[in-house]
């Protein structure tokens, strides 16, 4: 048991009508690692989220969550789980400690330890505060905050987040994956969906980029990057004119399409890799006559992974309707 | 699906908080209360003074004939509610999350259901205190007049169980509360609920016998007026056991879908 994954999805399917949300998804989420489901909206994120919380019964295939069979031990899955879904699924009507004890009392806890670990989560979260007060005078930013912390009020094994931060302000953000980062450190699974990048690659240990329902590819955030082969150079030109000029002189460096954003006047591109690349740059762009304002050289993003692999921009641009 | 002692008192442990949750709003916000009495209480006092004068009933005062109506309507409007409610919950995410815990799979529809019969319970005795004070009077005695509030608040929680599964089924509260209020008013107002249904169209009279709304007017009535209980009582709790026997499992059945 101790060696057993603590997620197992194999061959996972599930259709809506005539629409394939899951076509043969596999994964594997060892106990205490987070594993990041990266993809853009309509992808299949939350259908796979939804059937490992017994939600939404699957299709086809076989998945299994703390050693218990998603349908035929769905009762018992429960027990062993936390979800914080889209929403922040709280009651606006109810104090922030009422809304913990009443999931504690749901979770089949006594009236004492429901009680304790919602105090418990009250501090850990900051909410202290307030947590005699109704949740319809919390901010955005607590009430997530909040959800977050009903999900472990049942010291669940493996905890399920799906997009804990979309719709947060960057400082709110933040904060959430400080807490997220601590949870982890205690050694809860976690598999997370999220359409940013920098959240997959600041709080996964693997991540899995999925898009129609498929893993088009899984690894460390360290592994993907360099399927894009090699570094990035990204640079800035004066003249904004000269945007194209700068893309043919340095196109002898690079090995794939560039990016252009004709406002800012940016380029970016993958280039071939080796020490020399930023003083050749320079050489070339020079011999151009092009004057550029910044110019740098970096390891590639999961930004330029999305694209890489799908072909698109990344998710939040894409903003393909589920 | 296991029916175990355990799981059973599991069932009614889960049922029990979740009443107590949908009932602390009304608790904190007091103003939800107050005006879903409101409309009631207009209805007795409108009813009564505009329209009492013109409906010409067999026996008794008109009175004593409308309350108890008035009472089986205010029920079954007021279970309508629970289809908004749960519209609410699942628009929220909220059900998400029930049904995502080891709680009873019925937890969250029988809170709900009961909750709404508590406040229709309270709404009931609210409209029964101001019927006496403007006139009217229980004539068959004080378990009689139990029986027919406990016959209304059942009735409605029937009326609860059908709004739960209309509400899981459109699923936003817009809907929830549209779809949940039209087959209502022709099922209200073509019964035995304001007016003696013998002084109706013939067409509409065979309708209206059939209603259930009309058998438990009746039965209620009864009990609060006197007079034979028997055959109304029985119609009345037929129907209610039918639909519970119906919309109960159908509705569990959409909750764990949904």
């Amino acid at each position: 048991m101790s060696t057993r994954p603590a997620i197992v999805v194999e061959r996972l399917q599930k259709a809506f009508g005539t629409v394939r949300a899951l076509d043969g998804i596999d994964l594997t989420v060892p106990q205490g690692t987070v594993l990041g489901l990266l993809g853009p909206n309509g992808a299949g994120k939350t259908t796979v989220v939804r059937i490992l919380t017994t939600l939404l019964a699957p299709d086809g295939g076989h998945a299994e969550v703390a050693g218990f069979d998603v349908v035929r031990d769905a009762v018992r899955l429960r027990s062993a789980i936390g979800l914080a879904g889209q929403f922040a699924a709280v009651d606006e009507m109810l104090t922030g400690r009422e809304n913990l004890e009443l999931v504690g009392r749901l979770y089949h806890l006594g009236r004492a330890e429901a009680r304790e670990r919602s105090a418990d989560v009250l501090e850990r979260f900051d909410l202290v505060d307030a947590a005699d007060r109704t949740v319809k005078t919390y901010s955005g930013g607590m009430r997530r905050r909040l959800d977050l912390g009903a999900s472990l009020v049942g010291r669940p094994v493996v905890l399920f987040l799906d997009e804990p931060t979309t719709g947060l302000d960057p400082r709110s953000r933040i904060g959430l994956w400080e807490v997220i980062e601590q949870l982890v450190d205690r050694g809860t699974t976690l598999l997370l969906t999220t359409q940013y990048l920098e959240e997959a690659d600041k709080l996964a240990d693997a991540i899995a980029v999925i898009d129609h329902g498929r893993v088009i590819a899984e690894g460390t955030a360290d592994e993907l990057k360099s399927q894009v082969g090699g570094d990035v150079l990204e640079l800035v030109v004066v003249r904004r004119e000269q945007l194209k000029d700068a893309v043919t002189a340095i196109a002898p460096l690079t090995c794939g399409e560039p990016q252009l954003d004709e406002d800012t006047g940016q380029v970016r591109v993958p280039v071939k890799g080796g020490a020399n690349v930023l003083a050749d740059a320079v050489r070339h762009l020079d011999a151009a006559g092009v004057a550029i304002a910044d110019l740098a050289l970096h390891r590639p993003t999961l930004d330029d992974v999305f694209l890489a692999l799908t072909g698109r921009a990344t998710a939040a641009e894409a903003g393909v309707a589920s | 699906m296991s029916s175990s002692p355990a799981s059973l008192s599991w069932a009614v442990t889960d049922a029990i908080a979740m009443t107590r949750r949908n009932l602390v709003r009304y608790v904190r916000v007091p103003n939800l209360l107050v005006f879903s009495t409101i409309q009631p209480v207009m209805f007795v006092l409108l009813f009564t003074y505009v329209f009492g004068g013109a409906v010409r009933i067999p026996s008794g005062s008109y009175k004593d004939f409308l309350l108890p109506g008035i009472l089986v309507q205010t029920v079954i409007f007021g279970s309508t509610q629970t289809g908004v409610g749960l519209a609410d919950d699942l628009s929220r995410g909220m059900i998400d999350r029930f049904r995502s815990l080891p709680m009873a799979r019925s937890a969250v529809l029988a809170g709900r259901t009961l909750s709404d019969t508590v406040r229709n319970l309270f709404v009931v005795l609210l409209m029964i205190g101001v019927g006496l004070l403007i006139g009217f009077r229980f004539h068959a005695g004080f378990i009689s007049a139990v029986g027919a509030i406990v016959l209304a608040v059942l009735f409605g929680l029937a009326f609860s169980w059908i709004s739960a599964f209309i509400g899981m089924a459109v699923r936003d509260v817009e809907s929830a509360q549209t779809a949940g209020f039209i087959w209502i008013f022709p099922l209200v107002f073509a019964s035995a609920v304001f007016v003696p249904v013998a002084t109706m169209p013939g067409w509409l009279q065979s309708f209206a016998r059939v209603n259930p709304v009309t058998n438990t007017a009746e039965a209620v009535r009864a009990l609060c007026q006197g007079g034979p209980t028997a055959t109304h009582v029985f119609h009345s709790m037929a129907w209610i056991l039918g639909i519970l026997l119906v919309f109960v499992p159908l509705s569990v059945r959409r909750y764990r879908r949904v």
